[in-house]
């Protein structure tokens, strides 16, 4: 269970945090230059970031107790091959979806 | 005075233009708000805590990783830095709107960072870009325009989460609502192959790491695959260039 002046720790200081890196340019550094290696690194964040919280839930999903399980591992193929194809968030979280039920239920 | 009269509902139209620009975003939005907000309420937080994490942070993706890690029990400052780092692209919004925005007063760019976001960050940029002979004012409207449709229907698709949360069933299998929604998002921003690069790292890395303690494989991960991606794009521009 989620602690609760934890929860409220991560709140604000995710809310204050949050805020600094929308303000930290526009607010700071307003006109001046950034240098193009930072700019570059920023780029690569969100992919950088978002593939490695997914992969052990992917792997190691904990509904199953941390066992490797066909259907949500389909499910995550599917997703990622459909929005890599099509670039449509929604018609891959829907394949993906349709995907994982119909496993889990054939494979019951 | 025919001068005021003319630029005041020119300032309205290029708002609505906005308003329009931001519209199709809040089918993106508002789904994924639910989501965290049934998934918040599945963790055990409150509708209170659920509404105010989406008001104070406003960041889906890094609200997500908070959530997942906090269920692991992952240390606060583990929690913070990975969330952190997830929004660290807020940073680059910010810096690229900066030529755009940057003259406006001190206290509008400190109102508008707060409403800096994925979405407005797209929609306006993408104005901008088209017509680049638009006023400052011009440019604000447009922003905050963008803006008008979006954060409300995060909000009040966060609260609509929350509340049905609870009555979720298990066999709904949401664990893995989680890991879907953030492949469906990751997808379309592997336009590069700089990003597959980043993000074939980040997979690797992570799976290997997966050992460390206080989940700390996940900032690992994060800080090889960035650069990866950064020194992949330095190679394939100079081999491109070479050619």
């Amino acid at each position: 269970m989620i602690d609760k002046s934890d929860l409220w720790i991560v709140i604000i200081g995710l809310g204050v945090g949050s805020y600094f890196l929308r303000f930290a340019f526009i607010g700071l550094v307003g006109s001046r230059h950034m240098p193009p290696w930072l700019l570059r690194h920023l780029r690569y964040t969100a992919v950088a970031i978002l593939p490695a919280l997914v992969a052990p839930l992917i792997v190691w999903p904990a509904a199953t107790d941390g066992t490797l399980d066909p259907a949500r591992l389909a499910a995550a193929v599917v997703t990622l091959t459909i929005g890599l194809i099509t670039r449509n968030v929604f018609g891959a979280i829907f394949a993906g979806a349709v995907t994982l039920y119909a496993l889990l239920y054939l494979l019951g | 005075m025919s001068f005021t009269t003319a630029k005041t509902p020119d300032l309205h139209s290029v708002f609505w233009r906005g308003f329009r620009g931001g519209t199709p975003f809040v089918f993106v939005v508002g789904p994924f708000a639910v989501l965290f907000g049934v998934l918040a309420t599945e963790a055990g937080l409150n509708i209170l805590e659920t509404l105010a994490f989406s008001v104070v942070v406003i960041a889906g993706a890094a609200q997500f990783t908070a959530l997942q890690l906090m269920a692991e029990e992952a240390p606060t400052i583990i929690v913070l830095a990975s969330a952190l780092a997830v929004n660290l692209r807020m940073a680059m919004y910010s810096a690229s709107l900066t030529p755009y925005l940057g003259a406006a007063p001190l206290w509008k760019r400190a109102f508008l960072a707060y409403f800096i976001l994925d979405q407005s960050y797209a929609c306006a940029t993408v104005e901008y870009e088209a017509k680049p002979q638009m006023t400052l004012p011009e440019r604000l409207a447009y922003f905050f325009g963008c803006v008008a449709p979006v954060v409300p229907a995060w909000y009040v698709c966060t609260y609509i989460g929350a509340v049905i949360g609870t009555q979720v069933p298990d066999s709904w299998a949401l664990d893995f609502a989680l890991p879907i929604t953030f492949l469906a998002l990751m997808a379309p921003m592997l336009r590069t192959p700089a990003h597959l690069v980043a993000a074939f790292v980040s997979i690797l890395v992570s799976l290997l790491a997966a050992g460390l303690p206080y989940s700390m494989g996940l900032l690992v991960a994060g800080v090889l695959a960035m650069m990866a991606g950064a020194q992949a794009e330095v190679l394939f521009d100079r081999r491109k260039q070479a050619q």
